[in-house]
């Protein structure tokens, strides 16, 4: 492990497996925070939050405190998450309406919320929604109200796209989420953070900081 | 509209829904999701109806049973595509329905708004997103919002838990959902529970829903659905 200009540089291992990168995040979650995480990969986060984290987690359909998955006989049709996957109760759990429940987030009461992604702009602008494909049906759910809401807006996803693309770029082709909302970006390559002064790398997984500038179409601080 | 009613059966309570109508739909998912009232308005037969609703339907039954019967003109939901949404996946693709896709978070507030007397208000909501294209826009202490409007419903059709005989509803775990909002949003809110008990057997602090908004309820027998694997 070396150092150049604050970023940390993990070159002698593999980029990060989802699991792997779930567990960096899970790390980086402050203590105490009350925290969204969005369907799919996010989802993985939870399980590698600790007991003394003390993390809350909030569901946008309606409940703060929510637990892990159910399983068997917990299974209960009127407890999901927001994936609708059955999930259980955790003491001090709450439940409340959906306009409290997005009130919450949009009111800037989230501390934290994880996102997975299609396209992050340089500046923070997000695309998570809809691949402007013609056909395509389009379905939001609360990714536009989760991207504009919590205190901050983590991505989570692959740096590149199946062709070997970048997936963090200097404007999102796909249609928009939400406007310079992002503010740190958790990819299997490395981790950058979204500042007024541009990309900065937190950190690289298996890839060093010259080669990553190669690969890359933006500007690294 | 005075008191509550409560009614013996799900055709009673779903009478009079005129063809044209625009009908709140409770759930989030399955959870919540009123299937006995919907297969009653499915035997009424009220048509070119209006759809507010999270979701578009599942598999074929609740919502989706609605829209497979011919009876939905519009649906104005946050996530229609999901893995089992085939019925409206079908109907969108063959021109017969239409959509308009709306964030969730607005879907839950514009229908607040309706229900608390609100003309309008400024949402911090899908600016700069294709979303907000065409509304009206404005920069209040620096940030940027777009203008959006109440929805209000002709009816609502909810699932609470348990109603008392005055109409005042509890509802279950995240099954609550949209149930509140949607019954302060509608001329009239009727109501499906699993079970009536007499006025002053639920704890007033308790309460979720105040029978001011409540005009029907109809008890009815909890149904055991099958909840979705991981989507």
């Amino acid at each position: 492990m070396t150092t150049d200009a604050a970023t940390i540089e993990n070159v002698d291992r593999d980029p990060l497996t989802m699991d792997e990168l779930a567990k960096v995040i899970a790390r980086d979650i402050p203590e105490g925070s009350f925290v969204n995480l969005g369907i799919g990969q996010p989802t993985k986060i939870a399980d590698h939050l600790t007991a003394e984290q003390g993390v809350i987690l909030h569901t946008e359909n309606g409940m703060l405190g929510m637990g892990r998955k159910a399983e068997g006989d917990e299974i209960d049709a009127d407890l999901t998450n927001a994936g609708k996957v059955p999930v259980i109760e955790t003491p001090g759990c709450s439940y409340f309406h959906h306009a409290d429940s997005f009130a919450m987030m949009r009111g800037g009461h989230l501390d934290v919320c994880v996102l997975g992604a299609f396209q992050v702009a340089a500046n923070g602008d997000l695309a998570n929604w809809s691949t402007g494909k013609p056909g395509d049906i389009p379905a939001v759910g609360g990714a536009m109200d989760l991207a504009i809401g919590a205190k901050d807006v983590f991505v989570m996803m692959s740096l590149f796209a199946k062709d070997g693309s970048p997936k963090l770029v200097e404007a999102c082709t796909m249609p928009l989420t939400g406007v310079a909302c992002v503010s740190r970006v958790y990819t299997d390559h490395a981790v950058f953070d979204i500042t007024p002064d541009g990309v900065r790398v937190r950190e690289t997984y298996g890839i060093s900081l010259a080669d990553l500038r190669e690969r890359m179409t933006i500007d690294l601080q | 509209m005075g008191r509550t009613a409560i009614l013996d059966s799900t055709d009673e309570a779903v009478a009079g829904i005129e063809d044209g109508s625009t009908v709140l739909v409770g759930g989030f998912g399955l959870a919540g999701m009123p299937f006995d009232l919907i297969d009653a308005l499915i035997r009424q037969g009220a048509k070119d109806l209006t759809i507010v609703a999270n979701n578009a339907g599942n598999g074929e039954v609740g919502l989706a049973a609605l829209l497979k019967a011919g009876r939905v003109r519009k649906v104005l939901c946050s996530f229609p595509r999901q893995v089992d949404s085939y019925v409206f996946d079908e109907l969108y693709r063959a021109g017969k329905i239409e959509l308009e896709v709306v964030p969730q978070g607005n879907l839950a507030e514009r229908m607040r708004a309706a229900g608390a007397g609100i003309g309008a208000f400024f949402c911090p909501t899908a600016v700069g997103t294709p979303l907000a294209e065409g509304k009206e826009a404005r920069t209040i202490d620096g940030r940027d919002y777009v203008l959006e409007y109440p929805i209000k419903g002709d009816y609502a059709l909810i699932a609470a838990h348990t109603a008392d005989r005055q109409g005042n509803l509890v509802y279950r775990k995240t099954a609550r959902n949209f149930g509140p909002v949607m019954a302060t949003a509608a001329s009239t809110t009727i109501v499906q529970v699993a079970d009536v008990v007499p006025t002053g057997d639920l704890d007033p602090e308790a309460i979720v829903t105040p029978s001011i908004y409540v005009d029907r309820v109809v008890q009815v027998e909890a149904r055991h659905y099958t909840v979705q694997g991981a989507r």
